[in-house]
């Protein structure tokens, strides 16, 4: 697959740039496919950023271009032509709106339509809401709250702008732009996302939630998320994503970066349920994201919980660099694939600083001709003394074409580190299935529960609400996939 | 009084990979008895509760199964469960992050809806499960531990009795429940049993030890060997067997059929 790159040359790209005719949609709030150095200051000009960001987005675009995508990942999928994707659209109505009343009524419809009640979430369940909206934000809640306890909750254009310093200040210190293929596509291009302050001391009074939503076909997203928690702070954040159906593929390359400092808490969930593509294939979201927190101070922590069901192809590793002493690093992870879908998904914990701990909870669910690979790097650096990893990772398998994988690598250059694996690999059984019947359950519902009997060590780690919310989206995800 | 068949099985046989197994089964389980299967080991009598519990992996090739009017051959395994019908099973399976009381609540609801009943109530539920964990002396952390997640062998036969004192079935086949437990525990166990005997409901033990039926006493007990009933009688043959064991007796069913030839 040694083609699988589409990196056009530079003289390619200079007569590509006018061949789509770019510049004359200047005014206009979609650009014509293709990536240049123009788009990238048509983006940032549109969303009024500062100088050095702009300089900073210009930096990565270069380095891009020197870059190859990557191949280790055990996934299959067409090249990707990077000059087919259009990188950035604005919905019809433009931002800056106060409540949800202001909202279009259409985009609510939608929210509705996709099982995402604003309204309910947002008010019954306080938990403040940040949706972006194809590329922009369009709606923001309980700011006020949040205010008052000193949070900054908004969208990544806004704080560029409301708080460059502190933008600037931590920007890129956990993923540089330099880092991957699709973080370096990500800091040239990224036009919108999440950040999050929380000052020192200062527990979030709220759940913090964020929907993605990918609207426009041919749109590819690129979000920017940033939290950064102050010295004793706690935030508890929520990511969920779902997409209406599409025919073509999209990409979508976001990177998140999370600052632990001293003695402070993060907790970062996900529910993934993008298009995965139909029962051939055919049209789905190649998700590839890279995550990482940064356990900067003492006794900090960052927690990822995520469940992963939707998407043709996932590409993702939420990380822990452990560089605090004390600090603890967690993993907890459900990917579920179904027909076609790929996911190749784990995690690195990178044990820097002293009595670092780490916990790795993997499940992977594959039913279908699906395939889903577990890789995972577990880190102890000769400064880490004492410190600890513990991993689990499980997979299950439903029905005879699925496939699971396990990479697990372990670089321990510490001789006191403690390190346990436990590995294993199951059918979902006849037997089991048959016993649960035997008690009046139907086929459906057998394997529902024992999919999520399986899943549960890593369902309890999410908020509530979610965890509910994540049961159903696994039912789902897995309908007629046994039997 | 007239007795009512709760189940009629006639001239069943079947197949598995290739070999027939059952060659040609007859039993009738009336409303109020207990009967008892005893037989040589693979001689078809868990395959019999698997058949009539509805597994997949069994070729019906002639015979019949009448359950309370119904044709159970014809019904999905969970359809069985909800008309009456449970199976004690004798390797209970183990449900890893289900626990017991979830699984428990997801059937008994499975079978009140299919009868067209609300859900059962949450405190009605726990009352209920606690009564009976009671009866059957388990802990009551075995009620929110997986199910059968690392159980003993004998914890797992006092649970499936469990399962079954919350369900009220019908008609329970217990395929080797006594297998596996120690004297106290088959008291529990034969207690758990004695105590849903009724006029209305009827049990069938699969058992190689007359050890059980002096604290369940049977109304039949059969000898099942070669796929099929080759000998009824009532208590005191389990006795026999226990005293020579099957070979007379299916030495002497040989002949008899070779007599009949
Ligand atoms: N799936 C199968 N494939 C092949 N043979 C099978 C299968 N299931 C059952 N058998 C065979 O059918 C026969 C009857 O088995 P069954 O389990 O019904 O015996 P059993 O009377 O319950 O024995 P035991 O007293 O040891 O429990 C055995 O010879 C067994 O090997
Ligand atoms: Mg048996």
């Amino acid at each position: 697959m040694d083609s699988k790159v589409q990196n056009p040359g530079l003289d390619e790209l200079v007569s590509r740039r006018y061949q789509h005719g770019f510049v004359t949609d200047i005014e206009s709030d979609t650009v014509a496919p293709g990536h240049s150095e123009d788009v990238i200051r048509f983006i940032s000009r549109k969303k009024e950023e500062p100088e050095f960001l702009l300089e900073w987005r210009l930096k990565a675009y270069r380095h891009w271009l020197t870059m190859r995508e990557p191949e280790w990942a055990r996934l299959h999928y067409p090249p990707i032509d990077y000059q087919d994707i259009s990188y950035y659209s604005a919905p019809k109505k433009t931002p800056g709106l106060k409540s949800l009343d202001e909202v279009d009524p259409k985009l609510l419809a939608t929210y509705e339509k996709l099982g995402v009640p604003l309204h309910e979430r947002a008010r019954l369940a306080g938990v403040a809401v940040d949706a972006v909206f194809d590329s922009v934000s369009v709606t923001t809640t309980f700011r006020d709250k949040l205010a008052a306890a000193g949070v900054i909750f908004c969208s990544f254009s806004e704080a560029a702008r409301e708080h460059p310093e502190l933008v600037r200040q931590y920007l890129g210190t956990v993923v540089p732009y330099r880092d991957n293929y699709f973080a370096a596509l990500n800091s040239a291009m990224f036009t919108d996302g999440s950040f999050v302050y929380i000052p020192k001391g200062v527990r979030c009074p709220m759940e913090l939630s964020t929907y993605f939503r990918i609207n426009q076909a041919k749109t590819g997203q690129f979000e920017r998320t940033l939290i950064i928690a102050e010295e004793g702070s706690h935030v508890s954040y929520l990511e969920g994503c779902t997409a209406p159906q599409r025919d073509e593929n999209q990409l979508h390359a976001a990177v998140v970066e999370l600052v632990a400092l001293k003695d402070a808490t993060i907790k970062y969930s996900t529910v993934q349920n993008w298009y995965p593509g139909d029962e051939n294939g055919v049209g789905g979201i190649y998700n590839f994201v890279t995550k990482r927190g940064d356990c900067r101070g003492a006794n900090s922590k960052i927690s990822w919980t995520q469940v992963e069901a939707g998407s043709a192809i996932t590409w993702k590793y939420p990380s822990c660099i452990l560089r605090g002493e004390n600090s603890v690093g967690e993993f907890y992870s459900v990917a579920v694939t179904n027909n076609l879908q790929q996911a190749d998904t784990g995690t690195k914990m990178i044990h820097i600083g002293r009595n670092t701990r780490s916990t790795i909870v993997s499940k992977g669910i594959a039913a279908g001709r699906s395939q889903s690979s577990y890789r995972g790097l577990v880190k102890v650096l000769p400064t880490a003394e004492g410190a600890r990893n513990f991993t689990q990772c499980d997979s299950l398998l439903m029905g005879s074409h699925s496939a699971a994988h396990t990479f697990p690598y372990m670089e321990i250059r510490h001789p006191g580190a403690i390190v346990e694996h436990e590995a294993t690999t199951s059918k979902i059984g006849d037997d089991q299935l048959f016993y649960c019947r035997q008690r009046g359950l139907s086929q459906e519902d057998a394997v529902n529960l024992i999919v999520n009997g399986f899943c549960k060590q890593v369902f309890r780690e999410l908020p509530m609400e979610f965890a509910v919310e994540a049961q159903n989206l696994l039912n789902v995800s897995l309908e007629g996939a046994v039997g | 009084m007239q007795a009512t068949p709760l189940l009629t099985i006639k001239d069943l046989r079947v197949t598995v990979a290739g070999r027939e197994i059952l060659t040609g089964m007859n039993l009738v389980v009336n409303a109020g008895e207990v009967h008892a299967i005893m037989g040589p080991n693979g001689s078809g009598k868990s395959t019999l509760a698997h058949v009539l519990a509805g597994r997949e992996g069994y070729t019906i090739t002639a015979g019949s199964a009448i359950f309370r009017d119904q044709d159970l051959l014809a019904m999905a395994p969970e359809e069985r469960a909800r008309a009456g019908l449970f199976l004690g099973f004798q390797y209970p399976v183990e449900v890893p992050g289900v626990s017991n009381v979830y699984l428990l609540r997801a059937a008994l609801n499975a079978r009140r809806k299919a009868r067209g009943e609300a859900e059962i109530d949450t405190a009605q539920f726990l009352r209920l499960v606690r009564e009976k964990a009671k009866l059957m002396q388990l802990n009551e952390s075995f009620l929110n531990r997986g199910v059968n997640e690392g159980f003993s062998g004998g914890e797992k036969k006092r649970n499936e009795i469990f399962q079954m004192a919350v369900l009220e079935p019908v008609l329970g086949i217990l395929d080797e429940t006594d297998s596996g437990l120690d004297i106290d525990a088959l008291k529990v166990v034969a207690n758990g049993v004695n105590s849903q005997r009724g006029p209305d409901r009827a049990f069938v033990l699969v058992t190689h030890y007359q050890r059980l039926l002096d604290y369940i006493q049977p109304d039949f007990v059969h000898v099942l060997a070669g796929g099929r009933i080759i000998r009824t009688g009532d208590k005191s043959l389990a006795l026999e067997l226990e005293a020579q064991g099957y070979d007379q007796t299916v030495a002497a069913a040989r002949n008899q059929s070779q007599i009949a030839r």
